[in-house]
């Protein structure tokens, strides 16, 4: 009779002795432990459908994971050794061969590829979920329609295996916004049973289960608790991942995340405190990946329309009184990437984010207020979004502390986080500490959010101006006839205007900071900053 | 009596009615904009405006009240924007991981605070009392987040003898088949010593964690409550008649000194209940605290209003189950009714 049996068979007694002796633990539970990957994160998903509605970021990574893509990114390698996706190379995934036309891209599909239950994966789904994702509204559509992505009768089966994306106009951002997280393959067949008439498509179905093919698959979800992740054995569109069974945690307690992690029984966690990451990495006890967001910018914005902010002067003596490093020190710990104190004579790149010429100078500052008529200064208010106070709550005080030199008085706003998305559409806030980062990693693309007069949510400045939108619209335009000469001019121009007239001032790039034990090794950084499972493995 | 009972049993009903109301307009007066958040990061005003459709929130305020009241009528609380399941789902998935919590808690501090406030009462001003005094004001001031973080601190990452801090259950286990909901309870019943083992070991830091803190209204209410007892003439009677001090002390003083300390536990109970949020953070506990200042944190009103609902229903019968005890304790009670 074995141990184990022995114990579960005894009764009342045996419990008692159980207590005393803790080594009850069968060799079987001890190897799936060795199998299976523990990521131990703040949030969860709430929804596992990329295009559900209100789907929060923690739901990214689930859809990520378990539903395939016509076609992904390649991978390169980051002078520091971080594997990083390539915003340029794509390789197929469900897709294995893609020919782009002059106003179409036509996709092969493999004829291998399953979706988890085994049944085959043919064009007719793949049109169905893009059809999906163009129409349901919300976040999804707005991703599609980024890409120029917009109308059904765009996606056109040509036979079982072959699928045709038609073009509405050029737009270099098509492709690209077809490896994003939004256009996953779907299980049509599968949905639409579980789908009525006021729900077309199928959307309380996905909402709690996987309908696709991906390299995971999800065994259990306990929302607000856990999600268990299953290798999808039969994955045919890629090697077959390494790790068997992740096992994703949510451990709001960044003390425990990081003790769990320094204890060795937790493999990888990410949204920790700077502070925790700079001294596990300064330990050496774990692997810290620490990597720039691409696209992304942290700044202090200001409402241009009205009054102080509406006079460049007053613009420009904030952005000199700025102390920058005092934050990549204090708040930062370092973990960020440097947009500030570019030399006098350094040329403009093509390239964003990249530093501006400002630098902390008081003297410059003040003169800058005299000649804009603020001699003695003014008050103001100065917000930020309680959800990353982490961050924004260090960074707002010392900005407060440096304005305060150039007598400007500032109070400061903490908006809690369900708020926060309200008072920046309003584009009342007269003062600001936000960020914003596209996945799609072109300047045109997060200057278009931005800066241009449409005034989407993202122009929180209300910035209006009629040659930053044409120089906007022609790198636009002529990178979509790859017009190199025109495009590169078109963009150094929007980026000197928005360093000469800073309607916002960069603050610096964040990072994305991932700490794992020595023995996990396969980590990926990706445009959406979630965990890409694939590659991870153990030991 | 039946009428008296008829009236009790109206005010319930009534003051769950006001519940109702006042939850309703609560969160509905509260900051923040839910369509916005759910909207996600890259939200236009146009995605947040059908999203703010899909969710019923266009609509006037009276028409969501009557709505809402004519789904609670079916059972039906709303759907939790936050996790994306029902509230009733979610709710009756993580009240059973707070009742265990809180029992435990609760089980621990009696078995600690009742022996010390009756020795601290009987040896009045003697060394006894004043530890008694000094555990019971040291827990009490000590945050629970505070002591939590303190006890993970030593007992797991200086000591590592408690296990990590991850929920429940460690991650190489399953929940057993559900039952009472109750870990302990449904691993016995599934005979399976192991989980029952896995989850007890979880339990034992949040609940010491909750019985330090539960320490001294306990302690300090027995104390009280047996002063006053053993001052009284019954009680002087008794040990004039020569009664042993053990027989005087345990069945006459303390079983007249425990109505005060039903009360109390009662109070101490429901408060646990709904305020070990800290532990239940600390601890990675899914618990129904941290699911309510969760969904609060997001707007998302159906949580909050089933977890005031729910909370205020347990008080209800938590009161009721107290005035029955009373009865059971107390005769003079039994006879007035």
């Amino acid at each position: 009779m074995k141990r184990r049996d022995f114990l579960k068979s005894a009764g009342a007694l045996a419990a008692s002795t159980a207590l005393t002796a803790p080594a009850v633990f069968s060799p079987a539970k001890a190897q799936s432990r060795a199998e299976t990957l523990l990521i131990v994160s703040e949030g969860g998903p709430n929804n596992i459908d990329i295009h559900g509605v209100g789907t929060n970021v923690p739901g990214y990574e689930v859809a990520w994971n378990c539903y395939s893509r016509l076609i992904s990114h390649e991978m390169k390698k980051l002078p520091n050794g971080v594997e990083y996706y390539d915003k340029d190379k794509f390789k197929p995934e469900l897709a294995e061969d893609m020919k782009i036309g002059d106003m179409s891209a036509t996709f092969k599909l493999r004829k291998d590829a399953t979706f988890h239950d085994g049944t085959k994966i043919t064009a007719k789904d793949v049109k169905w979920s893009l059809d999906r994702a163009v129409t349901v509204g919300g976040f999804p559509t707005f991703q599609m329609r980024a890409g120029s992505l917009e109308k059904p009768e765009q996606f056109v089966i040509v036979d079982d295996h072959t699928l045709r994306v038609d073009f509405l106009r050029k737009d270099r951002m098509t492709i690209p916004d077809l490896a994003v997280v939004v256009p996953v393959v779907m299980h049509s067949e599968l949905i639409k049973k579980n789908a009525d008439e006021k729900d077309p498509w199928g959307l309380s179905y996905t909402k709690q289960n996987i309908a696709g093919g991906g390299p995971y698959n999800v065994e259990k979800w306990t929302p607000g608790t856990e999600v268990i992740f299953a290798r999808n054995e039969n994955y045919k569109l890629g090697p077959l991942p390494k790790t068997k069974r992740i096992v994703w945690r949510i451990v709001p307690s960044a003390g425990n995340r990081r003790a769990l992690l320094e204890r060795g029984d937790a493999d990888i966690s990410y949204e920790l405190p700077n502070k925790d990451f700079v001294e596990l990495k300064q330990s050496g006890k774990l692997n810290i990946v620490s990597t720039p967001f691409s696209n992304g910018v942290q700044y202090l914005g200001m409402n241009v329309t009205k009054p102080p902010f509406d006079n460049v002067k007053v613009r420009q003596a904030v952005a000199y009184a700025v102390p920058y490093q005092k934050i990549m020190d204090a708040v930062l710990y370092g973990l960020g990437g440097k947009t500030f104190g570019a030399p006098a004579n350094k040329q403009t790149e093509v390239a964003w984010p990249q530093a501006h010429k400002y630098n902390s100078d008081i003297t410059k500052a003040k003169k800058l207020m005299e000649e804009a008529g603020y001699k003695d200064g003014f008050e103001t208010t100065l917000s930020f979004d309680l959800n990353f106070a982490g961050v924004n709550e260090p960074t707002c005080v010392l900005i407060q502390e440096s304005l305060a030199q150039i007598g400007i008085k500032t109070t400061i706003n903490k908006v809690p986080g369900a708020n926060w998305r309200t008072e920046l559409n309003k584009k009342v806030m007269p003062l600001y500490v936000n960020v914003f980062s596209g996945w799609l990693d072109y300047p045109e693309y997060f200057f278009f959010w931005c800066y241009h007069g449409a005034n989407s949510i993202f122009n929180t400045m209300s910035y209006q101006s009629k040659e930053m939108d044409a120089n906007i619209i022609a790198a636009r335009d002529a990178a979509a006839i790859n017009d190199k000469t025109t495009y590169e001019k078109a963009v150094k121009g929007f980026v000197d205007q928005a360093f000469a007239d800073v309607p916002r001032i960069p603050l610096y790039q964040p990072y994305s900071n991932v700490a794992m034990q020595k023995n996990v090794s396969g980590y990926q950084y990706w445009f959406h900053r979630r965990l890409d499972y694939r590659n991870l493995a153990k030991g | 009596m039946l009428l008296r009972m008829g009236r009790r049993l109206g005010i319930t009903l009534f003051s769950i009615a006001a519940v109702i109301v006042i939850t309703f307009a609560l969160t509905r007066l509260l900051p923040g904009d839910t369509a916005a958040y759910f909207a996600g990061p890259a939200a236009t005003e146009q995605a947040i405006q059908e999203v703010r459709e899909k969710l019923g929130l266009d609509r006037p305020k009276y028409e969501q009240f009557v709505r809402y009241v004519q789904d609670l009528s079916r059972g039906d609380f709303g759907q939790s924007l936050t996790t994306g399941q029902p509230v009733i789902k979610d709710i009756a998935a993580r009240l059973p991981a707070s009742a265990e919590l809180t029992f435990a808690g609760l089980i621990v501090s009696i078995l600690i605070a009742i022996p010390l406030g009756v020795l601290a009462a009987v040896k009045e001003g003697s060394a006894v009392d004043h530890f008694s005094r000094v555990i019971a004001t040291a827990g009490v001031s000590l945050p629970v987040f505070f002591t939590g973080l303190l006890l993970a601190y030593f007992f797991y990452f200086i000591l590592g003898w408690a296990p990590s801090p991850i929920g429940r259950l460690d991650i190489i286990y399953s929940a057993p088949p559900h039952v009472t909901g109750f870990y302990l309870i449904d691993s016995l019943i599934a005979r399976d010593l192991e989980v029952f083992w896995a989850a007890l070991k979880q339990l034992i830091l949040p609940a010491a964690t909750l019985a330090i803190f539960s320490l001294a209204p306990i302690t300090r209410m027995t104390r009280a409550s047996m002063l006053a007892v053993l001052s009284s003439d019954f009680v002087r009677t008794a040990r004039a008649s020569g009664l042993s001090t053990r027989k005087v002390i345990l069945t006459y003083a303390f079983r007249n000194a425990l109505l005060p300390v039903i009360t109390t536990l009662g109070m101490v109970f429901s408060f646990l209940l709904g305020a070990n949020v800290l532990v239940e953070k600390v601890f990675a506990w899914p618990g129904i605290g941290s699911y309510a200042v969760e969904a609060l944190i997001a707007s998302d009103f159906a949580p909050v209003q089933g977890f005031v609902l729910v909370m205020a229903v347990m008080y209800v019968l938590l009161n009721l189950m107290i005035d029955l005890l009373y009865g059971v304790i107390d005769p003079r009670v039994r006879m007035a009714a």
